[in-house]
């Protein structure tokens, strides 16, 4: 089988968010491989385990993601690709981003294709549907089980907290959604093998993508924090009387209920 | 400019999704006086057609087919690519829900536009309209514009409020015929999980355990408080890794982000993972035995204390006042 899988590096979810100059302060956080893509990389390790093949991880970015893509390889993908778009792009949207990756897997004939089904830091999960349906292949979005027989698929996917049992084909394209399964951590004789794996890094000139096919839809013209909420209440005395007050006060002062 | 929008009317189960009323007020906003087009898909939709209207659309273009009986991307998008050629809308509107969010990249995909998604708010109107949305699960926000081609967003629900219920308005319904075909995805069953009825992120109400629930049982009086209060149950993810609930009811960054009028947090240490998914709740309610934990300083009203003691009386108190009242 011929495996990709889609992924992004992302702020740790420890992160606070700092803004300055307009834009969100990258420096001096810590970056992780997104959570929901975890689940694809170990999905597709498993499934290649399983069948045989081979796992490729995908990535857009800078130089910095290699540090990921690493990671990803000492999980167990067998391969990584850094698609470089520094020195090219100054923003990308979801719209440039899948075209990118498209253009990358036209020519792969993969078999199977996944993803999280949403990034934590852009939150659109827009990529995978695009992804798939610029290659023309079917896609599943929110995948909690994947069982695979030659070319049938048997899926579960989370419907906003009811499951939903489907039957497809492959070449297909998923996207994880958490309960997927428990990603393992690399190992050390993992992340040794790791630095020995193919890392290809590629430009958009190699993928014969001009600059200016790249044409953002969307732009973003302000980032800003949430409102600073005021201190709450901590409400004081028996717990009998607080509750009370509380209850009266979500009554009468709140209004909720 | 005025615009032209087609707003997408969700039914599950044969009704219409809250989400499908609050987009008719997006659409609106993005309409300027524009023609407000509401589509409904599915095997036998027609009847829905005036709650759309009531809501604020205009008239209400229908599609019946029995291959839209369930949702499947394929079925869905050809149907609404098909409206669109006939209507040439300007703008699109769709909630986010787990079937915008797997429909709208491909119609965006296939129309080659722009996809503005989980959009919470409005601002200004018309051709000028920005969308705000949660970047790193409500860390932050962003407001964005459309540069070019169609203005297609998806919104999350609860967020924008729907216009007042007219049912006094009335508007044509039309239901063209559209060939169906090639469905690549078969769907053999759905399992419900979510029985209590009130999904989790419409829910007005949500009262969410952490750890300190213990167990399983724990959830009982929590249930019940939901229940009576006609909300939800949510949980961290301390409490779903401990295997007392279903991940499906998970909030934080890596679950779903909820913006209820009242979330009740008990025995929630509130991780920053957790306030992500939740501190934009319009009242929040934490209850915790530790003073020093972190949820509440996002909340706005605390009680220090034994969560199997407090939820109890609250329910005794809520009782109490629905007699009263
Ligand atoms: C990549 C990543 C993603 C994550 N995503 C999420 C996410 O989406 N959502 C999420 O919630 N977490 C997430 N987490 C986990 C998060 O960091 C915390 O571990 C988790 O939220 C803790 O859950 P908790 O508050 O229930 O448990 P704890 O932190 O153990 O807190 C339990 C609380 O219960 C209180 N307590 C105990 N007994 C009682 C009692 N009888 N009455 C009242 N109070 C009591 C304690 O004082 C304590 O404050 C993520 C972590 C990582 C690394």
């Amino acid at each position: 089988m011929n495996i990709y899988v889609l992924v992004k590096r992302t702020f740790d979810t420890e992160e606070k968010i700092v803004i300055s100059g307009g834009k969100i302060q990258e420096d001096g956080a810590e970056f992780i491989i997104n959570p929901y893509d975890e689940y694809a990389i170990e999905e597709a390790i498993q499934v290649r385990d399983a069948k045989g093949g081979k796992v490729t991880v995908v990535t857009i970015g800078g130089e910095d993601a290699e540090k990921q893509l690493r990671t990803a390889l000492a999980m167990g993908a067998d391969e990584a690709v850094l698609i470089n778009t520094e020195d090219d792009l100054d923003e990308l949207d979801q719209t440039t981003a899948a075209y990118i990756l498209a253009e990358y897997l036209k020519d792969k004939e993969a078999d199977l294709i996944l993803a999280g089904n949403v990034a934590i830091d852009g939150g659109t999960g827009q990529i995978g549907p695009r992804v798939a349906d610029l290659l023309n292949i079917n896609y599943v979005t929110t995948i909690t089980d994947l069982e695979i027989n030659g070319t049938d698929v048997k899926i579960v996917r989370d419907i906003e907290g009811d499951s939903e049992v489907i039957e497809t084909k492959l070449p297909l394209l998923v996207t994880a959604q958490q309960g997927l399964n428990e990603p393992r951590y690399p190992s050390l004789p993992g992340i040794m093998k790791a630095k020995k794996k193919p890392l290809a890094e590629l430009e958009l000139d190699d993928l014969d993508i001009d600059e200016d096919d790249i044409e953002l839809k969307i732009e973003t013209v302000e980032v800003y924090l949430p409102k600073q909420k005021n201190a709450g209440r901590i409400l004081a005395g028996d717990v009998k009387d607080q509750v009370k007050e509380l209850i009266q006060l979500l009554h009468s002062e709140a209004k909720v209920i | 400019m005025s615009k032209k929008v087609l707003v997408l009317g969700e039914v599950r189960e044969g009704v219409i999704r809250n989400v499908s009323y609050e987009s008719i007020a997006a659409a609106k906003q993005i309409a300027d006086g524009g023609e407000i087009v509401g589509l409904l898909l599915g095997d036998s939709v027609s009847s829905l057609a005036p709650n759309l209207i009531a809501y604020g659309a205009d008239r209400v273009v229908t599609v019946e087919h029995p291959h839209l009986k369930s949702y499947t991307s394929d079925g869905y998008s050809q149907a609404i690519l098909a409206v669109y050629e006939k209507e040439k809308p300007e703008a699109i509107v769709i909630g986010h829900t787990s079937l915008g969010k797997d429909l709208s990249p491909k119609i965006s995909s296939r129309l080659k536009s722009g996809l503005v998604s989980d959009v919470t708010e409005i601002e200004g109107s018309g051709d000028s309209a920005l969308f705000i949305r949660p970047i790193y699960s409500g860390k932050a926000f962003e407001k964005v514009k459309v540069k070019e081609g169609i203005v297609f967003i998806t919104i999350r629900p609860n967020n924008i409020a729907p216009l007042e219920k007219d049912a006094s308005r009335s508007g044509s319904v039309e239901s063209p015929a559209v060939e169906i075909t090639n469905l690549r995805t078969i769907i053999k069953e759905v399992i419900r999980k979510t029985t209590e009825g009130v999904d989790l992120s419409e829910a007005k109400v949500v009262v969410a355990g952490g750890r300190g629930v213990k167990s399983e049982e724990g959830f009982e009086p929590l249930k019940e408080l939901a229940n009576l209060l006609g909300g939800a149950v949510g949980a961290s993810r301390g409490a779903c890794d401990a295997d007392y609930c279903d991940y499906s009811l998970q909030i934080g960054q890596t679950g779903k982000v909820v913006t209820p009028d009242l979330y009740i947090a008990a025995g929630i240490s509130g991780a920053i993972q957790h306030l992500a998914g939740m501190s934009n709740s319009k009242v929040i309610v934490a209850i915790n035995k530790d003073p020093e934990a972190n949820i509440f300083k996002v909340a706005d009203y605390g009680i220090v204390g034994d969560l199997f003691e407090v939820i109890p009386l609250m329910i005794e108190e809520i009782k109490a006042l629905k007699v009263g009242s």
